[in-house]
């Protein structure tokens, strides 16, 4: 379904992808993590291309994501796209949000893209908040309309980039719960972040990147988790950090 | 000192009062000049002000442009000419200048020459508004917007300008009331706006007084009049649960 065959990305002089290569078939849970600033962000972007690489080739669902030719505004418009900090489109209300880019990019009637926007509020579970605007929302409740605004157009693929870091620890759950629902209807899902719980619950793989952009570990979640001693130095490192709170 | 309103009611060859204070057949009053000059006022300002926003979002705009050096140099350019030649000067050019290097230019009135002049001159500045309203937007805004499959026109289109002119509504407003003081410019390539009426009406009269408090007056009703139209529109466009945007201000 993904596959990256020995990206690099530089900044000027600064490398960011050192070399990064990975598969990611059709409904696998992929869970990527690391210390700040090794690249995870720039990592899952360039999946769809919103980070362009300098080197190594990026496929999805066939389609080379690398090459200049290459529709990216059509590939994207099938790549679901979730942001640390939500992103609705503040201006519009919470069924503008979901129907906008199903009118303006899949050419769906308004009804058609209100039938099929409302169907994913639903399964959010905001109904109820449907003619509100993004700034009338909590965090939590913000980025389950995310996740609803990238289902409605039907994606292949679910990306994450830290879906609950930007919250407040009561509502981490609410978004997770909706993740965990996807990864166990069979979404193909890679996500940036570092609940390990989710990792444990429904991860198939776990990628760990290390500071300068090297994918340090990818592994089974069994292995990840269950063979310490078979991990890098530095991936044991961090799991200690991070599993301590 | 007694002021006399009466001579607005003067014809303005023979200087006879005219029942009902507009002249007829053809005869005109100082008051039929003053509502011709502040009518001269208006277009001038708002064929400029057209003019300016449509060049200052697309300038402004072309200066946000991920990845186009070129469009973002020439912006750039457009802003610092335009913004930097006083705007006397600029009419002047256009008035002077423009015309020998562009022959087909000699025929155009000053009524356009004022208006492309104020028109250009106001545009490097809604454009540099422009660009910062865009600049000003979380930057994951645009990787939402392409995020969901739009073009980098469709992300400006639906996504970033709409924001950012929210965000502008506030230095607009003062834009659009500065296009209407400048205006007043256009009275140097003698199109009869109200300063130009101001200056002849006195000369001729010898009011002064009355004259330029009528025509302070109607500078004033113009800037209440797009003071009440941009409060509108911003209550129009104010989103719920968004904070006000008057944090941006004005100069
Ligand atoms: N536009 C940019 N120009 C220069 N450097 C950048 C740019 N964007 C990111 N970087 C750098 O690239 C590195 C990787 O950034 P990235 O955001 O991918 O890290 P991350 O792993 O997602 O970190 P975090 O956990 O803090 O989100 C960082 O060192 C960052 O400073
Ligand atoms: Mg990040």
């Amino acid at each position: 379904m993904i596959e990256l065959k020995s990206v690099s990305k530089w900044y000027g002089s600064f490398q960011v992808l050192d070399d990064c290569s990975t598969r990611i078939e059709k409904g696998e849970v992929v869970v990527v993590c690391g210390p700040s600033g090794s690249g995870k962000s720039t990592l899952i972007k360039t999946i769809n291309a919103l980070e362009p690489v300098q080197k190594g080739e990026i496929w999805v669902n066939g389609t080379p994501v690398h090459d200049p030719k290459t529709d990216l505004p059509k590939l994207r418009s099938h790549v679901g796209m979730v942001f640390q900090h939500f992103e609705l489109f503040p201006h519009l209300t919470v069924t503008q949000n979901l129907t906008i880019a199903q009118v303006k990019v899949l050419r769906r009637s308004l009804d058609e893209a209100r039938k099929r926007g409302l169907k994913m509020l639903e399964r959010v579970g905001l109904m109820a908040h449907k003619d509100k605007f993004p700034g009338q929302l909590s965090g939590g409740q913000q980025q389950r309309v995310a996740i609803a605004r990238a289902l409605s157009m039907d994606p292949i693929v679910m990306l994450f980039d830290e879906p609950t870091s930007a919250l407040d620890p009561e509502m981490v759950g609410e978004v997770l719960d909706v993740m965990v629902s996807l990864a166990n209807e069979g979404m193909t899902m890679m996500c940036v972040t570092h609940e390990m719980g989710f990792a444990r619950k429904v991860a198939s793989r776990v990628i760990f990147m290390d500071v300068g952009g090297k994918i340090l570990e990818d592994c089974t979640k069994e292995d990840f988790f269950g063979n310490p001693d078979a991990r890098q130095p530095r991936t044991k490192d961090f799991l200690g950090k991070i599993l301590q709170h | 000192m007694a002021w006399d309103w009466q001579m607005f009611c003067e014809d303005t060859l023979d200087r006879t009062v005219r029942e009902g204070c507009f002249g007829k057949d053809g005869d005109i009053t100082y008051l039929d000049w003053m509502l011709s000059a502040w009518g001269w006022t208006v277009s001038v300002s708002l064929l400029a002000l057209l003019l300016a926003l449509v060049a200052g979002v697309v300038i402004g705009t072309i200066r946000t442009l991920p990845d186009s050096k070129w469009t973002v140099r020439f912006g750039n350019a457009w802003v610092e000419v335009f913004r930097n030649i006083p705007l006397l000067v600029q009419i002047f050019l256009w008035y002077h200048v423009v015309p020998a290097i562009f022959p087909a230019m000699k025929s155009m009135s000053g009524f356009v020459l004022v208006v492309l002049a104020l028109g250009f001159f106001t545009s490097a500045r809604i454009a540099e508004q422009v660009r910062s309203g865009i600049q000003a937007l979380p930057r994951g805004q645009r990787h939402a917007g392409m995020a969901v499959g739009f073009t980098t026109w469709q992300t400006y289109r639906y996504v970033l300008l709409p924001n950012a002119f929210r965000i502008i509504i506030p230095p607009l407003t003062s834009e659009t009331m500065n296009i209407f003081k400048n205006s007043s410019v256009a009275f140097a390539v003698s199109v009869t706006e109200l300063t130009m009426f101001a200056m002849q009406a006195q000369e001729e009269t010898g009011r002064g007084v009355e004259v330029y408090l009528a025509v302070t007056g109607l500078y004033i009703v113009s800037a209440f009049t797009i003071n009440r139209i941009m409060t509108f529109v911003e209550k129009r466009v104010r989103v719920p649960g968004l904070a006000a945007p008057g944090a941006a201000g004005g100069h």
